[in-house]
């Protein structure tokens, strides 16, 4: 008998199948990822030209602009490469109708879609964070002590399940739009734009938007400062800046709430 | 001349069909425009250095530029590339129309459609909008002058032609199947940086200013939007235009000699 393959299992092996696909076309794959290291390496550019006119950003220097950009894009990366499954929901699944199939395996929806496509090719965009993000480290006076290497493993995993949040919100709100909508690429890629500088140069109702409602904040810039070990101007105490990264993960939890009462109101499109 | 004008009339039509797509559109561009005005507002905040901009150019070039986002050329014509990858291209090439002459026009429409439909909008908010809800500082600027505004539009013109023969030169690239498609994903990245989307031209290093000077795609975003500011004064205005121009028949011209190049190795498949 077929039995036995637990989630974990199952979705090692969608993976593992979906990678194996993509190295079919070697070629391909190749130039998929340096178009995408390319792309979102324009942005690196922009920022260094900032700073070499302007000089610094307020108190912040480009160093610290940099570990915030490296930090949100490596995990977005992440986030992107595993979540595209979700990211194409609407187009592909429930305008298609492909969805009733999904529905018919006895399986949950969220391991299927998960296991969808694994994304190799944003490998591009994650090695340019993770370069910047070194950089980062390496000329930022900071004083590493070990709870800080934790803490920014829990604000890098806090940053991939909020994005993973986001790309499965998006999905969840195709059941009622049928079309994934253009307008949450405003958290999407428009929350790593924001996120690369510090909030406090934003205005407070921006903020706090980014902070309560959709708590990006949370997971970059809050934990940042604790690493950095500066006062925030925001006046944040220490301990909110390392227990912040916890929003991302509460986000994700609500993600998949949405996504459920969604499931609930689906109807086929029909074929 | 008359099929080809029928042509740009009928996929005009087909494009101004998806205004909700249009929509989204216009929101996302508004959270984008906001994001870099608060960035360059605390860039300028944080240097009393004299800029080679102002702040009120750089929002001149900040709205422009998400009111005519659609107009930059980074992406194909999906039935164009459909076309190429089905071999249907067979069908256009027994057409009695010049090939160039035909996707060139189509080419401009799908350029100019979406670009029309949400410039408007944007436009009407960045001007009256943004008063309206107390955020009059972040507003689009009038013209200069009614010199700067006749001669604004006249290198849209040109910057429209310009973009319309750039993507041409993606749509021909797409006959080399795989080093066509790497050579397209890259330009999301390279025409925002170099057009000056990314960050003004004029604010890049002084050192950089000649190579940003001397390549095509500074015309489709920088050139039209520093007449407008009146950052490129009313009596240099003609001599970028022409330069403009030049570009425009220089692209045109490799574009053709690219075709032909192609048309004498596609290989149709099927029978």
């Amino acid at each position: 008998m077929a039995e036995g393959v637990g989630g974990l299992g199952l979705y090692g092996r969608l993976v593992s199948q979906s990678v194996r696909a993509q190295l079919q076309y070697r070629w391909s794959f190749v130039l998929m990822s340096f178009g995408n290291l390319v792309t979102s390496g324009v942005e690196v550019l922009g920022i260094w030209a900032l700073f070499d006119r302007f000089g610094s950003l307020g108190r912040w220097q480009l160093a610290e602009v940099a570990f915030l950009y490296g930090l949100v894009n490596a995990a977005f990366a992440v986030a992107e490469g595993l979540a595209r499954g979700f990211d194409i929901f609407g187009k592909e699944f429930v305008r298609t109708g492909e969805f009733d199939r999904v529905l018919l395996r006895p399986r949950s929806t969220v391991l299927q879609l998960a296991g969808h496509e694994f994304q190799l090719q944003r490998v591009g965009r994650f090695l340019q964070g993770a370069v910047v993000l070194a950089w980062a480290i390496w000329v930022l006076p900071i004083d590493w002590q070990l709870w800080k290497w934790g803490l920014l493993l829990f604000a890098f995993v806090g940053a991939v399940v909020f994005f993973y949040g986001l790309f499965i919100a998006q999905a969840a709100l195709s059941f009622w739009t049928v079309e994934s909508l253009e307008i949450m690429n405003t958290l999407t890629y428009g929350g790593t734009e924001t996120a690369q500088y510090p909030l406090p140069i934003y205005r407070p109702w921006f903020r706090r938007f980014f902070t309560y409602a959709v708590p990006l904040g949370c997971v970059s810039y809050f934990p940042a400062v604790a690493i950095f070990g500066i006062d925030d101007p925001l006046g944040t105490g220490i301990a909110f800046q390392v227990l912040a990264p916890t929003a991302g993960f509460v986000f994700f939890a609500a993600a998949l709430g949405f996504w459920r009462l969604g499931i609930r109101h689906y109807t086929s499109t029909g074929s | 001349m008359t099929p080809y004008a029928a042509i740009v009339a009928a996929r005009f039509k087909v494009l101004l069909q998806y205004r909700a797509a249009a929509l989204a559109g216009f929101a996302t561009q508004l959270f984008w425009g906001a994001i870099k005005v608060m960035v360059f507002v605390a860039f300028f905040e944080s240097s009393s250095a004299a800029q080679p901009m102002t702040l009120s150019q750089v929002l001149v070039y900040i709205w422009l530029g998400q009111a005519l986002l659609a107009l930059l050329p980074w992406n194909v014509d999906p039935e164009i590339a459909g076309h190429v990858r089905s071999g249907a291209v067979a069908y256009e090439l027994l057409r009695p129309l010049d090939l160039y002459g035909f996707w060139f026009a189509r080419t401009l429409a799908f350029r100019a459609a979406p670009t029309l439909l949400r410039m408007v909008p944007m436009l009407l908010f960045a001007y009256l909008g943004l008063p309206l809800i107390g955020l009059g500082e972040w507003a689009l600027p009038l013209p200069v002058s009614g010199a700067a505004a006749a001669l604004f539009c006249l290198s849209l013109l040109a910057t429209l032609l310009q973009s319309t023969a750039i993507t041409m030169v993606l749509h021909i690239a797409l006959m080399w199947t795989i080093s066509g498609e790497g050579f397209n994903r890259m330009m999301p990245g390279i025409v925002p940086l170099f057009a000056g989307l990314v960050v003004p031209l004029p604010l890049f290093p002084q050192w950089l200013q000649p190579l940003l000077f001397w390549q095509p795609f500074k015309g489709l975003a920088d050139v039209p939007f520093r007449i407008y500011s009146g950052h490129i004064a009313a009596d240099q205005a003609l001599a970028e235009i022409a330069l403009q121009a030049g570009w425009c028949l220089g692209i045109v011209a490799f574009g053709i000699w690219l075709l032909g190049r192609a048309g004498r190795r596609v290989v149709v498949q099927g029978g």
